[in-house]
């Protein structure tokens, strides 16, 4: 399937869901790719969102928009408010 | 320093004792003096005052930093932060005494001055500091030509035997895949994408140094196709100091050879490589000539749920060669998709297929079941046949 899709369109997406759930639901990189296929499944194939979800989630940690965090599994959130081991 | 009649108690003996190295280090850390004291409370009060986990790393990187806090900073401020650091080992854990110095130094400098030499899965750890010395620790050790290891739902840093380089037993050269499969899976190393952990392990024989058989999730092992090289001369010799009889042929978990008194005789087709034989009469006898390994799947640790060993996957592969080495990056990443999508949260490959079946998880990566995947008898009597389409 051509498609469309941006890096940044995920990126955003990505985001905003991070974002939505902070403080009430831990998200693992697995369940943000999923998220994508499902969001955009009509404008790219599944090969295409599994690869734009990892290059997104590359660019949230890098830029420092989010961070990997650690509780008996490692899940993808926002940099926390105050210091870091609040 | 304070009383610590407890920990006292673990210097005794004849053996190394962590007490000491950590008294040692205490004479010139206020953190590791925190340490001691708090580990004797935790002695005397039979209660463990560490937490684990949460956020904290260094930018970019997933894994590699494990964050520990102690649940009563106020009375342990040395050590309310004692985050531990993994250091990508080199392969087989050769490092020059310069490279050990400069790592000891840095880390007096900004850490415990405490080391793990080395963890279970292979990595140097540094044992003990805190998050704002995370990056200048992490600069540091690029500068020194070394990086951070993995950590949480990642591929944790892939190990090796030291191969070929020293041993001449090795079927494949352990350290060059080792060294491949890491710089090949640096993103996967740095940043967790899986359902939980992912360990490679390289072993270049069955006597398996790295524990790979009941560690990893994906061993490699080396064998070999063809008979065991045999010296009868040195067979001989040995027959001089050693019951051949006894302690070798009577040993031999699959019954495949025989002595004479004077011949030693092996059948190879039924020998299952357990290296026994070898290991006791290592100048007459060595694995044979056309070697290769063997890849297994599905061990862990009794963590979450008991251990599991590997079980077989592919009997032999000459991963040395490029098209074979593609061959099984290709197969490792088809897992890796399948076990992304399908497996649960903290489920480790071995538990993923014990729960979706063998059957169908070889059918979901390509691969053709054979009779050396067979772990066990089925305890099952009933069998399910499949109507197969014209």
């Amino acid at each position: 399937m051509a498609s469309d899709l941006t890096l940044e369109e995920v990126v955003e997406s990505m985001y905003k869901e991070v974002a939505s759930v902070q403080g009430r639901k831990k998200l693992k990189p697995m369940d943000l790719q999923k998220m994508i296929y499902e969001r955009f499944s009509d404008r790219a194939d599944k090969r295409t969102c599994k690869k734009l979800g990892k290059e997104a989630i590359k660019e949230l940690i890098n830029s420092g928009r989010c961070v990997y965090s650690y509780y008996g599994g490692s899940f993808i959130e926002l940099p926390p408010a105050e210091g870091v081991d609040k | 320093m304070s009383d610590t009649p407890l920990l006292d108690e673990l210097e005794k003996g004849p053996w190394p004792s962590f007490v000491k190295e950590i008294k040692m280090a205490a004479k010139n850390s206020a953190m590791s003096q925190d340490l001691l004291d708090l580990l004797e409370k935790s002695y005397r009060d039979k209660i463990g005052y560490w937490k684990h986990g949460g956020i904290v790393g260094v930018m970019g990187y997933g894994g590699g930093v494990i964050g520990r806090y102690v649940a009563i900073p106020e009375q342990y401020p040395n050590v309310r932060h004692f985050h531990t650091i993994r250091v990508n080992q080199p392969a087989g854990w050769y490092y020059s005494t310069d490279a050990l110095r400069a790592i000891c130094d840095m880390w007096d400098e900004h850490g415990s001055g405490l080391t793990n030499m080395h963890g279970s899965t292979g990595d140097l750890v540094l044992l003990g500091t805190t998050t704002e010395e995370l990056e200048p620790i992490f600069d540091e050790l690029i500068k020194l030509e070394f990086d951070i290891g993995g950590s949480g739902s990642d591929v944790r840093t892939p190990s090796c035997c030291l191969g070929k380089s020293r041993c001449e037993w090795a079927c494949f050269d352990t350290m060059e895949v080792c060294h491949k499969i890491t710089m090949q899976y640096q993103d996967e190393l740095h940043r967790p994408a899986f359902p939980y952990k992912w360990k490679f392990k390289f072993s270049g024989c069955p006597n398996d140094c790295v524990a790979a058989i009941a560690r990893a999730d994906i061993s490699f092992i080396g064998t070999w196709r063809d008979d065991i090289q045999q010296d009868d001369a040195a067979v001989a010799e040995y027959a001089k100091t050693l019951n051949i009889l006894r302690d070798v042929v009577e040993r031999c978990p699959s019954r495949c050879m025989e002595w004479n008194g004077d011949k030693l005789t092996i059948d190879n087709d039924n020998c299952v490589h357990c290296m026994h034989c070898i290991n006791a009469m290592p100048k007459a006898l060595a694995p044979g000539k056309d070697r290769g390994c063997s890849i297994l799947m599905g061990a862990k640790a009794p963590i979450i749920e008991g251990a599991m060993l590997s079980s077989m996957m592919i009997p032999f592969v000459k991963i040395d060669e490029e098209e074979d080495y593609e061959a099984v990056c290709e197969i490792v990443e088809e897992i890796w998709d399948i076990w992304s999508d399908e497996g649960k949260n903290r489920e480790r490959i071995g538990e993923f297929i014990e729960r979706v079946g063998k059957s169908n998880f070889l059918e979901a990566i390509g691969l053709e079941p054979i009779p050396e995947m067979v772990a066990h008898p089925r305890d099952n009597p009933y069998i399910f046949f499949e109507q197969e389409e014209d």
